[in-house]
């Protein structure tokens, strides 16, 4: 047991369970998140990773089961009320729209804004100062803060995502799949913005298929496997290939992944 | 704008001069169109009147028209939706005041905020079956083309038996909201510029003595102030930049907290609200209500958002363009006019201006937003 174990987790999910009519997609998930950790939910495809996440941010409402955040029961009637309460998602289809610019991506939905004569304008001096203060802190050098999110990378698009969520004041952060479709460099800088997001005491739950990311950056692991959880593990206490079984929820990979010579 | 705020630079991004970042800008492919249009017809017909008080007001008044309807047609296209049924809502929204004002014999006032209301809450209507439905906007605004068009022909028939109203300006005579769209301003300034021989004045007549061009009809007021309105509501509230977002991607936008399907609501009433607009105008200046008015006028409001600088999926444009695309609209359409050109080829040239403007603003775009 670490110190982290012992305070109070900042989110927990206690024995979810959803079902779409016949299909049971949660059976009784339960996991809790800590400040300043970064929790990696794996699984594969179709274990209900999205499911669960869902019904962390309020998209999804749980068929069973308590939503613990701070010691309070909280029931998300939408993604707004997980959002109020410190919960931030950062989609695979990033909430980002590539025609408008970084700043007005940025602030989109949370505009600041300014009177004149009564009537509330957005505030564009603002937007543009504190995208491109934030920007700096995440180390994204922009051209400009009206630079269009589609001449962007799709690392730096999730560097924007993140820095955005934490602006806006998440305490807990769910990265969807943010390194499946990067490369090498890129998957690397969205490793180096979870750390800097974890350091300053933002829970990141950080949702992938792929061990090796996760074991990169990861405090703790849990995997899914249809519907059900195998249970949580400290850093240092699994090794790769345990959690890559458990993905897979049994043994066929082994066999599969000796004929492939380790390389899954 | 600037690299000094930046830490460093990206040795893969070329330094860009100020006076690029300037250039480009969506309304570039507006602003070029609308300068070498004028070029055109300087050149042209420079001599022939219509640079005169009399001629300028002649395709102020066209591109006006043009204008009321294109802001509406640009914030909607914005937002990610078309709306087709702008030409057929004109006609519908003319035919209502005149049955309202003149067959029931009702207030003028009362005819046109009853007006306003059944064309906004159509609006309303065609923007929540494309939400609810998912269907393209394209289709069910088609349908509502036919519908609204259908109505415009059945109810004077069936309740005059004809398909022209008049006496409308006899029924909006004195009427205080009538004047807000049949209406002109700045007379006194115009005669005093008549009495100054700046401007033509009649020479004969009942008239003689008074200028040619009495004052700025309401109609141009309309344009420029809902011009100026979208212009504001789009680039300096936050309220624009959810319409930016709803129709640039819907599903970030509501992953972000937007409201989408308001947005896209309110802008579906907008655009009725505009072509109800255009309407008022129109049977105050004609006197009459016709079953055929409006005819085409989507295409020419969407065309104008086109030459404007507006993507046609949505998510990037500019109300300034859709203005300046509506100004080369009216003054190509008159200026043939002017330059004694078969107006036949008013076709051929607007064609070749939306396909000019096109590309060049797909160039432009491609430079802000890094499209591929």
């Amino acid at each position: 047991m670490n110190a982290q174990t012992e305070a109070t987790p900042i989110i927990e999910m206690r024995n979810i369970r959803k079902t779409y009519g016949p299909v049971i997609a949660l059976a009784g998930v339960s996991i809790k998140i800590y400040p300043g950790e970064c929790h990696c939910l794996l699984g594969d495809n179709g274990a209900g990773k999205s499911t669960f996440i869902k019904t962390m941010s309020g998209v999804v409402k749980p068929t069973e089961g308590d939503i613990i955040v701070d010691g309070n029961v909280q029931k998300f009637e939408n993604p707004r009320a997980a959002m109020e309460a410190g919960i931030a998602t950062v989609h695979q289809h990033l909430a980002m729209i590539p025609l408008m610019s970084v700043s007005r991506n940025f602030f989109l939905g949370n505009e600041p804004t300014k009177k004149i004569a009564g009537i509330p304008f957005y505030d564009r001096e603002k937007a543009d100062h504190e995208t491109m203060e934030a920007m700096r802190k995440m180390g994204i050098n922009l051209r400009g803060p009206d630079q269009a999110v589609g001449t962007l990378s799709g690392g730096e698009r999730q560097t924007v995502a993140i820095s955005r969520a934490v602006h806006f004041g998440a305490k807990v952060l769910i990265l969807d799949e943010p390194t499946s479709a990067l490369g090498v460099r890129q998957t690397s800088n969205v490793l180096a913005t979870i750390d800097k997001v974890r350091k300053e005491g933002v829970a990141v739950v950080f949702i992938t298929h792929n061990v090796r990311h996760a074991l990169a950056v990861g405090d703790r692991f849990t995997v899914l496997n249809r519907g059900t959880t195998h249970g949580t593990a400290e850093r240092g206490g699994i090794t790769p290939e345990a959690l890559q079984d458990l993905m897979a929820g049994g043994q066929e990979l082994a066999s599969l992944e000796g004929s492939l010579g380790g390389t899954v | 704008m600037s690299n000094e705020t930046t830490t460093g630079t990206d040795e893969r991004v070329k330094e860009m001069s100020s006076f690029r970042n300037a250039l480009i800008r969506p309304e570039l492919g507006g602003i070029i169109g609308t300068i070498a249009v004028f070029a055109v017809f300087i050149f042209l017909a420079g001599d022939s009147g219509m640079f005169s008080a009399q001629g300028m007001m002649n395709w102020s008044v066209v591109s006006a028209q043009f204008m009321i309807i294109a802001v509406g047609a640009c914030l909607l296209m914005i937002a990610g939706e078309f709306d087709l049924s702008v030409g057929s809502m004109i006609g519908f929204a003319g035919m209502l005041i005149a049955i309202f004002g003149v067959t029931f014999g009702w207030p003028m006032w009362m005819a046109i905020i009853l007006t306003f209301a059944i064309c906004t809450a159509i609006g309303a209507l065609n923007g929540l079956i494309c939400i609810r439905t998912g269907l393209p906007s394209f289709i069910v605004t088609l349908a509502f083309l036919f519908i609204l068009r259908g109505f415009t022909i059945f109810l004077p028939q069936t309740i005059e038996r004809k398909t022209i109203i008049g006496g409308i300006r006899e029924a909006a005579e004195g009427d205080w909201l009538g004047v807000l769209f049949g209406g002109k301003i700045l007379q006194g300034f115009f005669v005093y510029l008549g009495d100054q021989g700046v401007i033509a004045v009649f020479e004969r007549g009942t008239r003689a003595g008074q200028p040619v061009v009495d004052g700025i009809p309401m109609l141009i007021v309309w344009a420029l102030g809902l011009v100026v309105f979208g212009h504001v509501l789009l680039t300096k509230t936050r309220f624009g930049n959810w319409v930016f977002a709803s129709g640039g991607d819907a599903e970030a936008a509501r992953n972000s907290g937007v409201p989408v399907s308001r947005v896209k609501i309110l802008m579906f009433m907008f655009t009725a609200f505009c072509a109800t607009v255009f309407a008022t105008c129109q049977v105050m200046e004609f006197g009459s209500a016709g079953a055929d008015r409006g005819l085409l006028k989507e295409f020419e409001a969407i065309i104008a958002v086109v030459i404007g600088g507006a993507l046609l999926t949505g998510g990037y444009g500019s109300v300034i363009g859709a203005a300046l695309g509506a100004l080369i609209f009216g003054v190509v359409q008159q200026g043939l006019f002017f330059a004694g050109v078969e107006s036949s080829l008013f076709r051929v040239f607007l064609g070749v201006i939306l396909l000019g403007a096109v590309i060049l603003n797909t160039y432009i775009r491609r430079l802000i937003t890094g499209e591929r």
